[in-house]
């Protein structure tokens, strides 16, 4: 029987009542009194020399206040890479400055050069308009083949485009090769993972705020992570001492990766707050969120795949290109390597693993982590391969990944990337996905399809992630320049009710609803007595807030642990008032009793002790009920699954329709099973977009050409099914308290490799010799691929 | 400077605008409605949907003076008179049809105008009729699914977990 309340409940989420009545409080809903607005005078070109920039004709204009440029910036710092890479040679990665503002050149159309406050945005877009801004435009570098072969460099300073030359596993490059070159049979794919923009609903939008009387500063900003943001503001970029700053991220509309970063224009409207003295907030427009963004994924991949006779994975390895666009953005540097890099063994027993990734700056805007952040692209290039060796080989898809798995009885199971997986049951996962989906009755289908004139295919695809991201102590030694623990502080009122204040930031996810259930479930109390805070660095502990899929593995066991001391405390403060020892005390059903006697006090009695600590013995506990723990895991969490798709192509037309989406994967224990549902049907969603529709092109010159929803097509209700979706075949993670394991990115992660995979099938089921179609799958692609094929 | 005066949520306001100033502005930042949304620059997104006499209109796409001697209904004024959720919006929060919530408000002001004129709406005409709203978060199963419930149709079959 499903539960009610507690873990494993399908809770409703208390957040959706602001939401659905229009209550909800996001970043521009809030004005501050004398609040200004500032708009960014932006690159129309994508390399270029600044000569000059004249504002006074716009200082000169109605309502302006103050214009910025570079110049005014140059003192600061920048906004810094979060992870050191070094390349094959040991030479630490290429990191230009990226400044508050454009000076000496811009890089990117978009990459703002200037910004004009004024009373209202309608006055600042018209004084931006009168800026004059002498730029001299310089050939861009877009393609990242010239751009490792060419002379003509983004940052003239470092003199080379590439910023590194990752090697991974480097020590086995050699044997790679060997076995490659030896091996029966090698599988080898040209691949692109496309370039996405992660397309948040809600556009970024920053308030700043300055106190002049005390030197604090407040940013409002559209963020999933705010202390992060705080940290990298004062060490980094303007200086302001941490405990002067403080950075609220309200109410945000997803983030899907792109609010991780701090951006420019977050330093920009704290430095004009100040100089200003007044509020001002700067909301970007869509287009301005597709140029300025990070955006994800651009990688150009070659993988070859070794087999043995019997069709067992002798090696991967893989040459990589990966665009990290015209600055670094705070993890572009970690999300093609180790992000990707240490995945691409995937759910086998391969023995042998290297992977090659440059590292390239381009005319571009930057490229960072978007929803599975490498680990789809290791997925992607894992799975299409297979499917063609299988192909090669005459094999059965499913039969060839089942003899490369790795089995039940070797976990933990150190992988030939190099990470150790905890636990997992991949033929499991694989059994449920074919009952789920109905497999046998896909011939069937097929025939029914063909009978309407249409080709029918049937994708597979297994993966695993490394996600919960995780152990300060692993990723300092790959060169994390920060620790990635989270916190959270469990606050017993007096009254009874709780205040549980966390490091994770939700923008979607519904910790409000899913972090109480965990607590209700350890003190025993109603759910609903439990608040969760968040996204307020005045409020919380420093936490490392919410991408990588870790805030319930991470953050929730952070919640645990506060919980776990809340209740040793309780339990000395009940063998107090119970006459007994707090060894002898349980806590069950929110009341704590002692062991084998009929006596009790409730929770609420308890807290109402610890604040009114009369006849209390202060030699022994401390008055008050309220714990904080930092928890920093053993390892990652390591999800997996075993996904399938039927899609329906139209030769006609080259249309390409996902008809069936099943995804079955293995997170663990579930705190909400609707909510993880609901997050892997998101993934989903965006995977079905990367596959078939979405796609971002920049020109020769650099110009966006899908800077708006009329070009970059994000998927409609009509593009995508109802989905089914199981996570019932779960093996918990061995080193966190609650068994837990992430689940934000996996369907993301497992779908585009199942799409591409079903297409292929479907061609080849209508008599096409096509092994391979790159993303997005557009009816041209489609088309044009049947017409070579002939 | 236009003086406008509008019915909102039944309440008369009025004010005076500048000729470009949107319907979504007026609503957001003259009356303080911040439930209607502003996501995109084109007419895409949805975010911002409101009805105006009794029609579902983009909010960013019309001017504050166009509807002038309208009434406009915004998501603020969709609850009960008692303040509970009304059908369509308790439908979105029992079948999980929201996560960032951003685009929920066009979401509940498009689904009660498609009710409104088809009251049992198949799949395909759901999926269809959202072609206007975009949402990144639920990968729509759920928003479809709850627009169904809202419709009196049991949705039972449709996968949940």
């Amino acid at each position: 029987m499903p539960k009610d309340s507690g873990i494993g409940a399908s809770t409703l989420r208390r957040e959706d009542v602001r939401f659905l009545t229009g209550t909800g409080e996001y970043t521009d809903d809030i004005q501050i009194a004398k609040q200004a607005s500032a708009v960014f005078a932006r690159s129309t070109v994508a390399h270029g020399k600044i000569n000059s920039i004249d504002t006074s004709a716009a200082e000169a204009m109605p309502g302006v206040l103050a214009v910025f440029t570079g110049e005014d910036f140059v003192e600061v710092g920048g906004n810094p890479a979060g992870w050191l890479i070094n390349s094959r040679d040991g030479e630490p990665m290429k990191e230009p400055k990226r400044p508050v503002l454009a000076h000496g050149k811009v890089r990117h159309v978009g990459d703002a050069y200037a910004a004009v406050i004024a009373e209202t945005v309608e006055q600042a877009k018209d004084a931006v308009e009168a800026i004059e801004a002498d730029i001299e435009e310089l050939p861009a570098v877009i393609d990242m083949g010239e751009a490792l072969s060419g002379n003509n460099f983004v940052h003239d300073e470092i003199g080379t485009n590439q910023c590194f030359d990752w090697g991974w596993i480097e020590d086995n490059r050699a044997a790679t090769d060997e076995a490659i070159k030896n091996a029966h049979h090698v599988t080898t794919l040209d691949l692109v993972n496309n370039r996405l923009v992660p397309n948040a609903m809600e556009p970024r939008c920053s308030i700043g705020n300055y106190k002049a009387s005390t030197g604090e500063y407040t940013l409002h900003t559209t963020s999933q992570n705010p202390h992060l943001t705080r940290l990298l503001i004062s060490a980094f970029v303007l200086g302001i001492p941490e405990n002067m700053l403080t950075v609220i991220a309200p109410d945000v509309g997803g983030g899907f990766g792109s609010k991780i970063y701090h951006y420019g224009e977050e330093a920009l409207v704290l430095a004009a707050a100040k100089r200003l003295n007044r509020p001002v907030k700067w909301t970007a427009d869509r287009t301005e969120a597709f140029l300025t963004d990070a955006h994800g994924r651009d990688h150009v991949t070659k993988i070859e795949l070794a087999l043995d006779a019997d069709g067992k994975f002798l090696a991967f390895r893989t040459d990589t290109k990966a665009n990290v666009g015209a600055y670094l953005s705070n993890f572009s540097t970690a999300t093609p390597t180790f992000l990707h890099g240490t995945l691409m063994a995937g759910n086998y027993t391969v023995p042998l693993v290297y992977v090659n990734v440059k590292a390239v700056f381009t005319n571009t805007a930057p490229v960072d982590a978007y929803r599975g952040a490498g680990r789809p692209e290791a997925t992607y290039s894992i799975e299409r391969v297979i499917d063609k060796a299988a192909r090669e080989l005459g094999m059965d898809p499913i039969e060839l990944r089942r003899k490369n798995f790795v089995k039940p009885d070797q976990y933990p199971f150190a992988s030939a990337a190099g990470l150790e997986y905890d636990a997992g049951n991949y033929d499991a996962l694989m059994d449920k996905m074919i009952e789920v989906s109905d497999m046998a009755g896909f011939a069937a289908r097929r025939a029914k399809s063909e009978a309407k004139g249409l080709m029918r295919g049937f994708g597979v695809n297994a993966y695993i992630e490394a996600c919960g991201i995780a152990p300060s102590n692993l990723v300092g030694v790959l060169g994390s320049r920060v620790g990635l623990y989270d916190a959270a502080t469990v606050r017993v009122n007096a009254t009874g009710n709780l205040s549980v204040m966390v490091g994770a930031h939700s923008h979607g996810q519904g910790h409000e609803t899913a972090f109480p259930q965990v607590v209700a479930e350890m003190l025993g109390v109603d759910a609903a007595t439990v608040d969760i805070v968040h996204g307020d660095t005045s409020k919380i502990p420093f936490g490392m807030g919410t991408y990588g899929s870790r805030s319930l593995a991470v953050c929730g066991s952070a919640v645990v642990r506060a919980t776990e001391k809340i209740i040793n405390k309780a339990k000395k403060i009940a063998g107090h008032m119970l006459e007994a020892s707090d060894t002898d005390i349980e806590l069950k059903d929110g009341v704590f009793s002692v062991v084998g006697t009929n006596k009790s006090v409730t929770f609420g009695e308890v807290a109402l002790k610890a604040y009114i600590p009369h006849e209390f013995p202060l030699d022994d506990i401390e008055p008050g009920l309220e714990e904080t723990a930092f928890y920093d895991p053993a390892n990652f969490t390591y999800p997996s699954g075993a996904y399938c798709c039927e899609v329906e192509v139209d030769p006609a037309t080259g249309k390409v329709r996902v008809d069936r989406m099943t995804a079955v994967d293995d997170f663990g224990n579930v705190i909400n099973p609707m909510i993880v549902t609901g997050q892997v049907h998101g993934g989903l969603a965006q995977g079905i977009g990367q596959a078939l529709v979405e796609n971002t092109t920049y020109d020769a010159d650099g110009q966006l050409l899908s800077a708006s929803y009329m070009d970059y097509c994000m998927p409609r209700a009509d593009d995508v099914p109802f989905y089914a979706v199981d996570h019932s075949q779960g093996t918990p993670c061995t080193h966190n308290p609650l068994g837990v394991k992430g689940c934000g990115e996996a369907g993301a992660i497992g779908s585009p490799p199942t799409v591409v995979n079903a297409v292929i099938d479907a061609l080849q089921s209508g008599g096409h010799n096509i092994t391979d179609i790159d993303m997005p799958v557009s009816p041209g692609r489609v088309w044009q691929a049947m017409q070579a094929a002939k | 400077m236009t003086n406008v005066t509008m019915t909102v949520n039944g309440r008369t306001v009025s004010s005076d605008v500048e000729g470009r100033t949107l319907l979504s502005s007026f609503l957001r930042e003259g009356q303080g409605l911040t439930g209607t949304h502003v996501g995109c620059d084109t007419s895409q997104c949805g975010a911002c949907v409101v009805h105006v006499n009794g029609k579902a209109v983009k909010s960013c796409t019309m001017f504050a003076t166009e509807a002038d001697g309208a009434e406009v209904a915004t998501i603020e004024g969709q609850a009960n008179a008692d303040g509970s959720l009304n059908a369509i919006q308790q439908a979105f929060q029992d079948y999980h049809g929201l996560q960032c919530g951003f685009c929920t408000p066009g979401m509940v002001m498009s689904a009660a105008a498609l009710l409104k004129d088809n009251p049992k709406p198949t799949e395909a005409e759901v999926r269809e009729y959202l072609e206007g709203n975009i949402c990144r978060c639920t990968g729509y199963h759920n928003i479809v699914k709850a627009i169904m419930a809202a419709s009196g149709q049991d949705v039972s079959a449709i996968a949940a977990e």
